[in-house]
């Protein structure tokens, strides 16, 4: 029987359930979040490469910059992204940049965004592209050459639906 | 990149500090494939700049790990009235460019 | 005798308690919920906010076109319908009977209906950057407000053929619309969570599309899902399946353009 009525019973509840589970987790193979972890592979040689040019022999320190990204993402195609920097944004000291790092994206820079005594603040907001799950940093370089740094580890929920549409 | 989208507002006080949101219609295609990153037609924005008041108040370089249809929110400082001019830059050369005026009232 | 009339009596007394539990047991069906319960607290954040929806590039575009007279007829929609706000409301009354032709229309429909016979323009293709724009322009001008189509008179057939689309196992994995939907709502399936099915969002704008899309387009994923033969755009099927989500959507809000995974 191709198409059928689906019955209203308890019974027949736990049934469909079971079969919609066995059908779906046969469609994906992993039925279950865990899978996020799965691609657990090494952190690239660009990230690790393009960290040092940005920090060309300085000390990066943790602090002043507060990363605002969600802990769990619901699709790697989208994550709201919003970096701040405490400074006083003026021509003696300001922020100049801010880089935004992925670890295991095929390309480590995600972006740098530059800023002067004009910005205001250091601020910005964008959506970011996540491969899979991991850490994503934010490291801001002030006017005098000092190097701040946030991180955060997204984890990246997978999509049970397949969607080609 | 036929559709582009600012919102910020139209009147400032001299000094106040303005949040300006900007979003462009982008596939942002990575040009991805399973023999490497960005090798098959890359086509992202890749520039975004922002010139007010006889400066650059804000600059973005932008990679392949930006979301499609790229969303920009950033601040700047209300100076004198004047036209703010956003520029984004993508792999094909295609340039697309939108004015707004802020009129800045004295502090 | 005596432990005859204490069982009896247990039994009554269980067949009672099984009595006030069989209602939630067999579940009555169960009340829709809102689309925008199942968004994660960024989804929603973004869906709410205008100035970083980015389902809002394409009500703008909506909005030139709605203004354009640069047709061979010199008639654009404002020339007959006013501001796009006059369009208030109408979406919560979508699909409906065109009352000429007998035949059931969504927006999409209507806006084609009117490109036609009145500006004597060609209907624009399903799914095209142009006919999304103008419909989530229609349906965004009804934001906040409850559904309530109309199913009675020649409405009513659609809608029964709606539910049979809805409760009848499709494809492959052989599920119906309403398992998920119904009697899993709320469950997780991997990362998702499984929402009421609702349209109120659409043309939303959704992640994995990386792009806003029509209520058709995601009940063809939905059916690419379950691996069914997928009924086309536009198709009779998929607007009586509409008409019957936006009756299940009764009383719950518009949200268009909503966000979505």
């Amino acid at each position: 029987m191709q198409q059928r009525k689906t019955s209203a019973t308890p019974r027949m509840l736990g049934l469909d359930r079971r079969r919609l589970i066995a059908a779906v987790g046969g469609f994906i193979a992993t039925p279950s979040i865990g899978a996020a972890w799965a691609e657990d592979g090494g952190v690239s040689g660009q990230y690790q490469k393009v960290r040092r040019e940005i920090a060309a022999g300085r000390e990066i320190r943790i602090g002043r910059v507060a990363l605002d990204i969600p802990r769990l993402a619901e699709s790697g195609n989208s994550v709201a992204l919003r970096v701040t920097v405490a400074s006083p944004m003026t021509e003696a000291d300001h922020v100049r940049a801010i880089h935004i790092l992925s670890e295991k994206n095929p390309v480590a820079l995600i972006a740098r965004f530059q800023f002067g005594p004009r910005s205001g603040r250091a601020e910005a907001q964008t959506n970011i592209r996540l491969a899979t799950t991991q850490l994503v940093h934010a490291l801001a370089e002030t006017s005098d050459g000092g190097l701040w740094e946030a991180s955060t580890e997204v984890v990246v929920l997978l999509a049970a639906c397949l969607d080609g549409s | 990149m036929r559709l582009r989208r600012i919102v910020m507002p139209e009147i400032a006080r001299a000094g106040e500090v303005i949040e300006i949101r900007t979003v462009i219609l982008h596939p942002m295609i990575t040009g991805h494939t399973a023999a490497g990153a960005g090798v098959s037609g890359r086509r992202i924005v890749h520039t975004f700049h922002v010139h007010y008041d006889g400066a650059e108040v804000f600059r973005a370089e932008l990679g392949p790990g930006i979301a499609a249809n790229p969303l920009l929110t950033f601040t700047t400082v209300a100076t004198r009235t004047g036209d703010v001019v956003f520029t984004w830059m993508d792999d094909t050369g295609e340039t697309a460019v939108e004015t707004r005026l802020l009129t800045v009232a004295p502090a | 005798m005596r432990r005859g009339v204490a069982g009896k009596a247990l039994r009554r007394a269980l067949a009672a308690v099984f009595a006030a539990i069989a209602p939630f047991a067999a579940e009555a069906e169960p009340k829709a919920r809102s689309a925008r319960e199942f968004l994660s607290l960024e989804l929603a954040a973004e869906q709410a906010d205008e100035t970083l929806n980015r389902g809002m590039l394409w009500v703008e575009l909506g909005e030139r076109l709605w203004k354009d007279g640069s047709v061979p007829s010199g008639r654009s929609c404002a020339s007959c319908h006013g501001q796009p706000g006059g369009m208030r409301g109408v979406a919560t009354r979508y699909p409906a009977i065109n009352r000429e032709t007998g035949a059931l229309v969504n927006i999409e429909g209507r806006i084609n209906g009117c490109r036609v016979q009145h500006q004597s323009l060609p209907a624009l293709a399903y799914e095209s950057e142009e006919l999304l724009a103008l419909t989530a322009l229609v349906a965004h001008q009804s934001k906040g407000m409850i559904m309530s189509v109309a199913v009675d008179g020649a409405a009513r057939g659609f809608l029964e053929q709606g539910r049979a689309v809805y409760e009848s196992r499709q494809g492959q994995l052989n599920i119906a619309c309403s398992q998920c939907h119904e009697q899993n709502v709320g469950r997780k399936l991997r990362g998702d969570v499984i929402s009421s099915g609702l349209g109120v969002g659409y043309p939303a704008y959704r992640l994995t599309w990386q792009g806003l899309g029509s209520l058709h387009r995601r009940l063809k994923a939905c059916q690419q899902g379950v691996r069914a033969a997928e009924f086309e755009p536009g198709s009779t099927e998929h607007l009586s399946l509409e008409l019957f989500l936006a009756w299940r959507a009764r009383g719950i809000p518009i949200e268009t353009p909503g966000i979505r995974r």
